[in-house]
């Protein structure tokens, strides 16, 4: 374990050193032992390379992987590194193909990461070529370990991982099939931003319900959430999972929880009232759910809108934020509409998550000048149990207890 | 490509106008621009390209932009900030309903109060303009296309 200059003064999570935003050898630490570690990243849904040979580009950490259809229908994640001399052999986002092309060397490859081709291995005129010992086996492109759920693709460089079921924990599962039910998938569309602030920070985001009821006036306004509503924040046994889970209520006191929200409007209404035409979807009552996957998933429900939000870290002070946005292959008209809708809120011009996007840019500007500050994290008291509110920031506090055990901290 | 001039101006004009309002302000009055049926949608090239219909923006009538223009005003917590649309090389065709298509060219910079001016956005508009009643042109379709498939962080204004 590398000796860090750093020292985490307090036993417990309740406080947080600003440095783990921004030091340069703690982000180098975070792409091996987070994303390059024992961890199932999510990489993509099926449904986005439904056919063999279509594939996209992403990432883990940093590391460009491809996803892509092989010929017998499964799904196989490759290192995007050309094992001759390292460049990026596929360059575009997504696609269709047969083999993936070294544009330096034509060094040739699979859809299973196979070298297949290597030209002039036997030389030109006598001349050249490789050595007799060259095996191509030996130099096809890096394949991860892949595991799916319910259409949900997740990747690891470790080999030796418990699988996804185990991962999650019966908690977080339970929730994660909630909307990844087994249903065949319907991809609405993507939307990616950079976001300026150190990736942990979007978690944290996700993972205090509680500045939700202040920040977002756009939410608490037309009520799709508040601190009154019934709810609950739950991790798994780790705490590097959580969730929150709340229940639209319509009979609320409009002062109970709006009046220390300096911008609160109680009248407002929409001119086109069909952006919050909202229709029951699940057989439980909770009407937004969102849910947290270490190293790099957000699961979000919140009205008819459901997306996945990939964190695609790009050095301490950025993050790509990658929103799948989905629904199933059997909605009907309306409500194929009623998502298109619905993702006014979310996305980087979304009603709500816009907020977000602000405030981490702030967050890391903030925080930056001042490795040795803490953030206090302290709402809801300094332990990491489940609440069955969403007043508390417990599920920060567990994140880091993880955190700490994976980085030796 | 339409070979009246007049109208040429004209339809310029309206997109003079539609800079102004979102860069200039107020931003409650950019509604206006639209009739009251229209539709405004900003999506990306790769969303395109890919058949997949979400909008980074969708407003599907005069109503809805009105709620976007007011939540830009009122609701959103962003950080103070001012774009600035070029747009040029207008094309303009006459549909057989005579509404007139138009395409052009975006180009969109912010300034983030204290910060540096960047290149926010470029793309290009495929829109719907016609002549309403009272003889004022506009929108009755506006896709601002974004060539980047990346978001410098928040969407704050329209494109």
């Amino acid at each position: 374990m590398t000796v860090h200059p750093h020292k985490w003064e307090n036993s417990g999570t309740h406080r947080v050193p600003y440095w783990v935003y921004t030091d340069p050898e703690i982000y180098a630490r975070e792409l091996a032992a987070v994303f390059g570690g024992k961890s199932w990243n999510f990489v993509g849904l099926e449904a986005e390379i439904p056919n063999p040979g279509d594939y996209k580009r992403t990432a883990i950490g940093e590391s460009s992987v491809i996803v892509v259809r092989g010929k017998e229908g499964e799904i196989n994640v490759l290192k995007n590194q050309c094992a001759h001399r390292g460049l990026e052999v596929c360059r575009q986002d997504y696609g269709a193909t047969r083999a993936f092309q070294c544009p330096y060397h034509q060094w040739t490859y699979r859809l299973d990461g196979a070298l297949s081709g290597v030209p002039f291995a036997k030389g030109v005129g006598g001349h050249g070529g490789m050595p007799d010992d060259f095996d191509r086996k030996d130099h096809g492109l890096t394949k991860l370990n892949v595991t799916t759920r319910h259409g949900a693709i997740f990747a690891s460089y470790a080999q030796d991982m418990q699988p996804l079921e185990d991962y999650l924990g019966d908690k977080m599962l339970t929730l994660f099939d909630r909307v990844f039910n087994g249903k065949p998938l319907r991809i609405v569309g993507v939307s990616r931003q950079r976001i300026p602030s150190n990736w942990k920070l979007m978690f944290e985001n996700i993972k205090d319900p509680y500045h939700a009821s202040l920040l977002h006036v756009f939410l608490v306004t037309f009520g799709l959430f508040r601190v009154d509503n019934p709810s609950r924040t739950e991790m798994d046994s780790t705490g590097r999972h959580s969730a929150l889970v709340s229940r639209r209520s319509t009979n609320l006191d409009p002062n109970a929880a709006t009046q220390e929200m300096a911008s609160f409007r109680e009248k407002l209404e929409l001119k086109d009232p069909r952006l919050l035409d909202i229709v029951k979807e699940f057989s439980d009552p909770a009407t937004v759910v969102m849910q947290t996957i270490w190293p790099n998933l957000i699961v979000q429900q919140q009205a008819n809108t459901l997306a996945t939000r990939q964190i695609l870290p790009a050095g301490p002070d950025a993050f790509d934020l990658n929103w799948t946005f989905f629904g199933y292959e059997d909605d009907d008209d309306a409500m194929r509409t009623r998502r298109l809708r619905h993702a006014n809120l979310m996305g980087p011009a979304g009603f709500v998550s816009l907020d977000d996007s602000e405030v981490m840019d702030l967050a890391q500007r903030g925080i930056h000048v001042d490795p040795e500050q803490q953030a206090v994290v302290e709402m809801g008291g300094r332990g990491r149990e489940d609440h069955d509110h969403i007043v508390t920031e417990t599920a920060i506090r567990a994140f880091y207890g993880y955190y700490r055990e994976i980085m030796g901290l | 490509m339409s070979n009246d001039p007049g109208l040429m101006l004209e339809v310029q004009a309206l997109y003079t106008a539609y800079a102004d309002l979102i860069d200039e302000g107020p931003i409650s009055e950019w509604p206006s621009l639209f009739v009251e049926t229209a539709l405004y949608k900003i999506v990306t090239r790769e969303n395109l390209a890919r058949g997949w219909d979400l909008g980074l923006m969708l407003c599907e009538s005069r109503g809805g932009i009105e709620d976007r223009a007011y939540a830009i005003e009122h609701l959103s917590l962003t950080i103070p900030r001012r774009v600035r649309h070029l747009i040029s090389g207008f094309a303009l065709t006459t549909n057989a309903d005579g509404s007139f298509a138009v395409t052009a060219n975006f180009a969109v910079f912010e300034t983030i109060e204290g910060r540096v001016t960047t290149t926010f956005a470029s793309g290009r508009y495929r829109d719907i303009v016609v002549r309403e009643a009272d003889g004022k042109l506009r929108f009755k379709e506006k896709i601002s296309v974004c060539d980047a498939a990346t978001i410098n962080n928040s969407l704050v204004y329209p494109l």
